[in-house]
Formats: C-alpha cells, structure tokens, sequence
C-alpha cells in the first residue's frame, strides 16, 4: 500500500499556478534555507549533504556528497548544472525548472557555497523555452533580491549564474559532452579516464556537475539536515524522488513519492497516482528508469521503488522515468521506436554505436513494417552483443560513452520476453496490430 | 558591418562578455542567429564565427550537431511532434500523419504558404499530455487531430503571436543584472575562504 507521509521535498509548490515566481517562492518559505547556510562554515554544509546520502537524480545515481568530496582537495572552479533532460520520457526536470525556477537556483548558490565557487551554469534542453525563460527570470529576480550576485544577503560570497541553453541533442546529459556544448563545441562526449570532472572539466578545471532535482533538493537538506533527509527512504536510496510516469496510465505525471517504501504497483495503480491502466487494461511491461533501462514484466510489479532494489533485478532507476505498455501496446514497435531514438542520437564517436544503432534500427523496422527474417532475432542480439560483450547488467562497454550499452536494454528485454511477438510479425510480414 | 540588427550585435557581445572563455558563447549566438534571419544564414555564421573568434567551418561543423539549428530557410513557424515512446502509445504516429494532411507537406517539409515546417520529434519531456506538440519550441498541448487543426488556424491568424514568437526566438527574458565584482575580487576572496578552510581542517586534524 502506498505511504504519502513523507513530505514534499522539492514538488511542495505544485498546487499553486504561481509556483514560478519570487513572492510564492518567497511566501512558501524560500531563501530560508540560503540565509541559513550562509551562516555556516561551508564544509559544514557539504557534511549536511554528506549526511543525506543524496544520491545524484540524473540517470547514474552517484552520491552527491562524494562527487563533491572528491573535489576538495583541490579548489573546484565552476559548478555546472545539467538540465538537458532528454531520455525519453522523463519529465521531472522540465516540472522543476518550469514550475520551481527559484528553489533550483536556492539550491544552486547552496552548492556554490558549500563547494566555495563563485561561478555557476545552468544548461537547459532548449527545447525548454518557457523553462529557460523561467529559469532566466528568476535569475534576475533573485540578483534583485539579493539572493544571487556579489555578497549574497550581506555575506561575504559572491555567486554569478549563467543560464545557458542548449539546441537539441541527447547526448549533452552525458556530463562531458555537456561540458563540451557549454564550450561552444559539439556534444561529444570525452574519453576517460578521467572519469570526472572534477578531475579536468570546463576549460580543463575541476567542476561539479550536478542534476537539477539533485540541486533542487538541497534547501530542504540544509533546512531540515542531512539526517533528516536520510531518515526517508531506505538503505542507500534516501529521501524522495520524482517519478515521472508515462505511456498507458490514466493519469500520467510528475509524483515525488518516498524511495523504497513504494512500489511500481503503488505508482502505476494508486489513485493518487497512475490510477491504473487506461480502460482498465492488463499491463504487459513496464520500463522501469528510461528507455536505456532493461524492461520489467507485471512479475515485477511489488518491487520497491529503490535504486539497488530495482539494481538486484537487472535494470536501473535511471532517470525516474517510468513507461507503462498494456495488452494491446506492440512492444516490436515500441523497441523500433527506441532503438530510432538511438540511432539519431548517437555522437557517432565510437564504431559499434555509430554502425551498430543504424544496423539495429533497420533491423527492426523491416520487422515491424514487414521484411524481417527469422535470423534478424539472432542478428540483433549479436549487433547487441558486439556493442554491449555478454549482454550483461550493468552493460559491459565498448564505446567511450554509454548511450551505445543502452542500445541493447529494450532490443534484448523484447526479444527474450516476447520473442513469440516478434515471430509473429515476422511470420505475418508486418506488424498484425496495423 | 554588422549583419546582426537593431539590438542584436549589442546583445551577441553582452553573450560573449558573460564567459571566461568566447567559444563558450557558441549556442546562445547561433540562437540569436537564428533569431534575426528564421534560420542560419551564410551572414549569420560568419558573424558568430567572427563574434567567438573561430572559422566558419567550425561554426557551421558545430551547428550542424545540434537539432534546433537549421541550416536551410524554414518556416515561420517549425511544428515538432513526438513519436518517441510515451507519445508513440499515446498516438504520435497518427497524429504526425494528421498534420502532414492538414499542413500539406511532407514530415521535414514546409508548407506551400511558407508558414509551417513540420517535423518529427525526439521525446520533448512533456509526456504527460502525449502525443507532445511544440510550435517553436512552445508547448502547445494538442493531443487529438481536432485541436491541433483549431491550433494551426489561430496561429495562422496571428492569435497566438504573443505566446509563440517567429521561428529563431528562443529566450524574451534579457538577463537584467550580472555579477558586479571584478574577477580579481572573486579570485582573492575565494583564496581567502580555502586559506581559512584549510586552517579549520589543520586544526581539526590535531
């Protein structure tokens, strides 16, 4: 059964059509927490988030706390916020940027401060142009506030934040091809090691990367404490999170809902949430994080909403983003569909994912709109194999990114969970739901 | 000579002034590249190419990257649509399919009258409300063939101008203030405060 008593972090605001603005934000308790952490020794309040365990809400789920730590040794640079949400279906970051404009940008100076930087940027998916604009708005906003600027709220912490937009590409989520757009350059990701940026960022100095939920987050951390945060959920998976939920539900949305102590079911069927299927129907699958995410069948429906306990069964959480295909959803279309996704989107860096992500999709389109050939099952998971070696969870990986071991999640979780669908459109020379 | 109008050029350079290092500015001068001219124009490039101090092939090879630039004339207004995941169970497919009807031209193709370019779309983070519709990167929040007909005839009648700006116009908000204090400011202060920060952990450690 699901549990709402754990509060609204970062979607308190939701109910008001004015969420975006300063006086909401002002009146619902905002810059509370800013002024308060500006009292405090900074490394006193990277310990508070320490002390959260906040995992990061981009996709990978890499604690906050030492992505910040690992940079304390030597002066971090720049702060770098990345809201280029583009995996399909994930929509939280567009709720938050759009709706609650100032509680990130609280959030930013509160990381700017506690990592001592007096440089900030936030990149924004430019398809976000009501967001972007927000976001912009409220930047000016809170200089005019004394929230942003030189001595913030009469301290001695200077912070100037520049909102950057990007111009249409999946790839710049992957922090260095982010870092490489904010550069001025094409999206392409960076060969590791380093494996962060901490280590050589933006103009080749140490710079944090961070999600925006993660930044949204951290005014409740440093009002309430870290422990408090951590208090909510279990294990490793502390607080709440945004889930985004999507495909066959009656009411799709944005809920911030407790980790672990939810399950798929609660998301999917709570009338607070999903509400069920659409005219009531029998789910089929689900994907559980993004469609980089291997899928789940309705076996899986009491398994808690947790990064590891979702991690135990051969998928991730990824970017909260959960997809719900019912009976009469053709999944040889929908895996079409995401491996096109891929293809477009790949750098092109890397063979097995330039050459690899073509010769899936075409693979599967002749499948879907006839042509496909019995072998095709055994090409495609071999295609998949040569990108991601043993088709293992987590992905093994050939390429210096990983959009290409993302490839064969939904290619490998269709064919071995509906390989009769595929046969089927195979034997009828097309797809027989047209 | 500027090939950046009115405000345009004064607003490139503000751009350009806001990061430690030009090339930084590539993307928010391509999008006001765009904004003057509907799409990237030779003029265009070879003024952000000057702007950030790089060639033209690089700016071009940079735009050419990204979705959202258009190196071709479009129209007045681009119309996105969703096929992807949540949007393909939701009826992007046919919706996409309805609009090449009602605009009369093929998916990357515009229509006769010069208005409206049609194109298919990765996933717009909208998914709630699918199959997810963006005129010019405006969400507009037409699910079915019926209100996205009743979409296109207002604002082909000039209704929606105020919401959905011409094709190039991304961010109406101008960043009103910026960081008063010099970077040699910034700079001592932020050695000052790892100076104390270092001394506070010494004297932890003892």
């Amino acid at each position: 059964m699901a549990t709402f008593s754990a509060p609204k972090i970062v979607s308190s605001r939701k109910d008001f059509d004015d969420s975006h603005t300063l006086s909401r934000y002002l009146e619902t308790g905002g810059y509370v927490a800013l002024k308060k952490a500006l009292g405090m020794f900074p490394e006193k309040v990277a310990a508070e988030v320490d002390a959260a365990s906040l995992l990061g809400r981009g996709g990978a789920g890499f604690p906050a706390g030492r992505k910040w730590s690992m940079l304390r040794r030597s002066p971090i640079s720049y702060l770098v916020v990345n809201g280029d949400e583009s995996e399909p279906a994930t929509f939280k970051d567009h709720y938050l940027v759009e709706r609650d404009p100032h509680q990130l940008i609280e959030g930013v100076v509160i990381a700017a401060y506690a990592l001592q930087v007096s440089q900030a940027f936030i990149f924004l998916r430019g398809e976000f142009a009501l967001g972007l604009e927000r976001v912009q708005q409220a930047v000016n906003d809170a200089y005019a506030h004394g929230a942003l600027g030189s001595k913030i709220f009469g301290s001695d912490f200077s912070l100037d934040i520049v909102v950057h937009p990007g111009a249409g590409a999946y790839i710049c989520g992957e922090e260095t091809a982010l870092i490489e757009a904010l550069e001025g350059k094409r999206g392409f990701p960076r060969i590791k090691p380093p494996f962060f940026p901490a280590v050589t960022g933006l103009y080749g100095e140490p710079t944090v990367v961070n999600n925006v939920e993660t930044m949204s987050n951290l005014p409740w951390i440093v009002n309430n404490g870290g422990a408090a945060f951590a208090a909510l959920g279990e294990g490793r998976s502390t607080g709440t999170r945004l889930f985004a939920l999507a495909g066959r539900v009656k009411n799709p949305g944005v809920y911030e809902v407790e980790m672990v102590k939810n399950t798929f079911r609660d998301l999917i069927y709570d009338p607070q949430f999903g509400g069920g299927l659409i005219n009531d129907k029998k789910i089929k699958a689900f994907i559980p994080g993004g469609v980089s995410a291997p899928w789940f069948g309705p076996d899986l429906l009491d398994l808690a909403l947790g990064q590891d306990e979702v991690a135990e069964k051969g998928s991730m959480l990824g970017s909260g983003s959960v997809v719900v295909l019912d009976e009469d959803s053709c999944v040889v279309r929908a895996t079409w569909r995401i491996t096109k996704f891929f293809s477009r989107e790949s750098c092109g860096q890397c063979t097995p994912c330039r050459e690899g992500s073509g010769w899936i999709e075409r693979a599967m389109y002749r499948i879907e709109h006839g042509g496909g050939r019995l072998e095709d099952l055994d090409l495609l998971l071999d295609l998949c194999d040569n990108i991601s070696p043993g088709l293992l969870w987590p992905p093994q990986q050939t390429t210096i990114c990983v959009l290409g071991p993302s490839i064969p999640s939904s290619v490998n979780s269709a064919i071995s969970m509906f390989r009769n669908e595929f046969i089927a459109h195979i034997e009828h020379g097309g797809c027989p739901h047209d | 000579m500027s090939h950046f109008q009115n405000d345009l050029r004064k607003r490139a350079e503000d751009l350009v002034a806001l990061y430690p290092v030009k090339r930084s500015a590539m993307l928010p001068l391509l999008h006001l590249a765009q904004e003057q001219d509907g799409y990237l124009s030779e003029e265009g490039i070879t003024e952000v190419a000057q702007l950030v101090g790089t060639s033209e092939a690089e700016v071009r090879g940079t735009a050419a990257f990204y979705d959202m630039f258009h190196l071709e004339p479009v129209g007045k207004y681009v119309v996105g649509i969703c096929t992807n995941i949540a949007c393909l169970l939701a009826g992007g497919e046919e919706l996409l399919e309805h609009a090449t009807k009602k605009l009369g031209c093929a998916v990357g193709g515009t229509s006769s009258d010069g208005l409206f370019t049609l194109e298919e779309t990765e996933c717009l983070a909208d998914c709630d409300i699918a199959p997810v519709v963006q005129v010019n990167h405006r969400y507009v929040r037409t699910t079915t063939p019926d209100a996205f007909d009743a979409m296109i005839e207002e604002v082909r009648d000039g209704k929606r101008e105020s919401e959905i700006p011409s094709h190039g116009t991304l961010i109406r908000v101008r960043r009103s203030s910026g960081l008063q204090a010099p970077r040699e400011e910034i700079a001592a202060q932020r050695a000052t405060a790892q100076a104390a920060r270092e001394a506070r952990a010494a004297k932890e450690q003892k």
